[in-house]
């Protein structure tokens, strides 16, 4: 239940942001990262940024979500 | 500790392998708090690969397995109510109560909606004006603030048929409980990464100080965990008892202070029912006195309901890490994930569903 994914801020509109959450367009409440900025990366959980978290670890964490979903895919 | 290509995983992994191989000179017994990390180390198998003196057990951090069978009932009362439609998040659909299951009550016709976010159920308020919107409120401290704020924005809207079911968990309190257990065999913790997002590692540290128990706010892929497991280890090495942070890039020692202001703000302490290891005092959260308005437990006149344990059923032992999933007899016989009979193996984060789905070998 404690998941959280990647993504990053395209655009933010009062409190809610648009994101590029692996390749698909999401929106998300900012209201946990008030100081979240358009481009910033950060972790998202049930529908909001929790977190604001560094490009290289965003790209590592998606990269590896990625792979795990196509290991699945060969199974 | 991050990957970059899986020529480095492999290798920073054998690194941490052989760390731990040489670390591990007496039997050390480690709990990993989270239901993400209990999926983690079984889908990567960690059971099998680390030596047989490090022992790895589960704790009660599946919110959905926690939650107790009079809360459960409570709910399913709840959702059968004419007028009301029950906002969910998945997981909850098929856990059972002494009698059904949300999926049960679907099927019969009660309006149950699975959404993502607490914003979704809110949605579902303003677009059914004349129906009463409840959010079943389960989860931790990684949850809590999301429902924080769509009571808040209720509140800022007016939106008054909207109201949180809160049956929220609170890790600080269920580890002192575990710590003060004297059934607990545990050396250390890998405590939760996300949910220390929020309280921050600080709000661990009494384990350290107060109960001489150790622990690393840890990440959520293979690396991460052996990297978590090393720290733990290393301590015990150099004496040293602390909670430290393996997941830097996420946690930090004071936590995410706008999300726990939130929490503050709209919920307070409450002692609460967790499936197995019973109550814990201010182990909960509820509404503050001046939300009762989206209270669903003061809107509406439920009745209590008893706690029952399920016949043959042992997720409280596997809540407390007293037994592998292995150990209960209706494992994978009576007890499987199209037909489960206990939450552990309900929930894709209990640990019995990532027993059964990952096919654990071992028993240690």
């Amino acid at each position: 239940m404690c998941l959280a994914i990647p993504a990053r801020v395209l655009k933010i509109e009062d409190m809610m942001a648009e994101v590029d959450m692996m390749g698909n367009k999401r929106t998300v409440g900012t209201h946990l990262v008030p100081e979240v900025q358009v481009g910033d990366y950060v972790l998202v959980h049930a529908g909001f940024a929790i977190e604001i978290v560094d490009q290289e670890y965003a790209k590592e964490t998606e990269e590896l979500l990625v792979e795990e979903a196509m290991a699945r895919e060969k199974y | 500790m991050k990957n970059t290509n899986s020529v480095d995983t492999k290798a920073i992994a054998e690194k941490y392998l052989e760390e731990i191989k040489v670390l591990v000179d007496q039997p050390y017994t480690v709990m990993e708090v989270c239901g993400t990390h209990t999926v983690a180390i079984a889908k990567n198998a960690l059971r099998d690969l680390l030596p047989s003196q490090l022992r790895l057990v589960s704790g009660p951090g599946c919110p959905v397995c926690v939650t107790d069978s009079k809360d459960i009932d409570r709910f399913l009362y709840l959702a059968a109510q004419p007028n009301v439609i029950t906002a969910t998040f998945g997981d909850m659909m098929r856990v059972p109560g002494s009698r059904k299951s949300l999926q049960i009550l679907k099927s019969e016709g009660a309006d149950i909606r699975i959404v993502y976010s607490t914003l979704d159920a809110l949605d579902l308020a303003r677009k059914n004006p004349d129906k009463e919107v409840v959010f079943l409120g389960v989860g931790f401290e990684t949850t809590v603030p999301t429902v924080a704020v769509s009571i808040e924005q209720a509140e800022k809207e007016g939106i008054k048929n909207y109201s949180v079911l809160s049956m929220h968990k609170l890790v600080p309190p269920v580890l002192k409980a575990l710590a003060e257990d004297p059934e607990t065999q545990v050396d250390g913790f890998l405590d939760p990464g996300h949910a220390c997002a929020i309280i921050g590692s600080k709000a661990l540290e009494f384990m350290a100080k107060d109960y001489n128990m150790p622990g690393v706010v840890t990440g959520f892929d293979g690396l991460d965990i052996l990297e978590g497991l090393v720290m733990l280890l290393r301590q015990r090495k150099e004496g040293r008892c602390e909670i430290e942070i393996q997941y830097q890039k996420v946690v930090k020692p004071e936590g995410n202070l706008a999300a726990q202001a939130i929490i503050n703000k709209i919920f307070e302490p409450v002692d609460a029912y967790f499936r197995g290891l019973g109550l814990i005092p201010k182990g909960g959260l509820g509404l503050r006195k001046e939300y009762a308005e989206w209270d669903a437990g003061v809107k509406f006149a439920l009745p209590e309901f008893e706690s029952k344990e399920i016949p043959g059923c042992r997720c409280g032992n596997v809540l407390k890490g007293q037994i592998s999933p292995l150990e209960c007899p209706l494992f994978a016989r009576k007890c499987t994930p199209l037909t489960p009979v206990g939450p552990c193996m309900v929930s894709s984060e209990g640990s019995c569903a990532a027993y059964y789905r990952y096919a654990q070998r071992s028993v240690k």
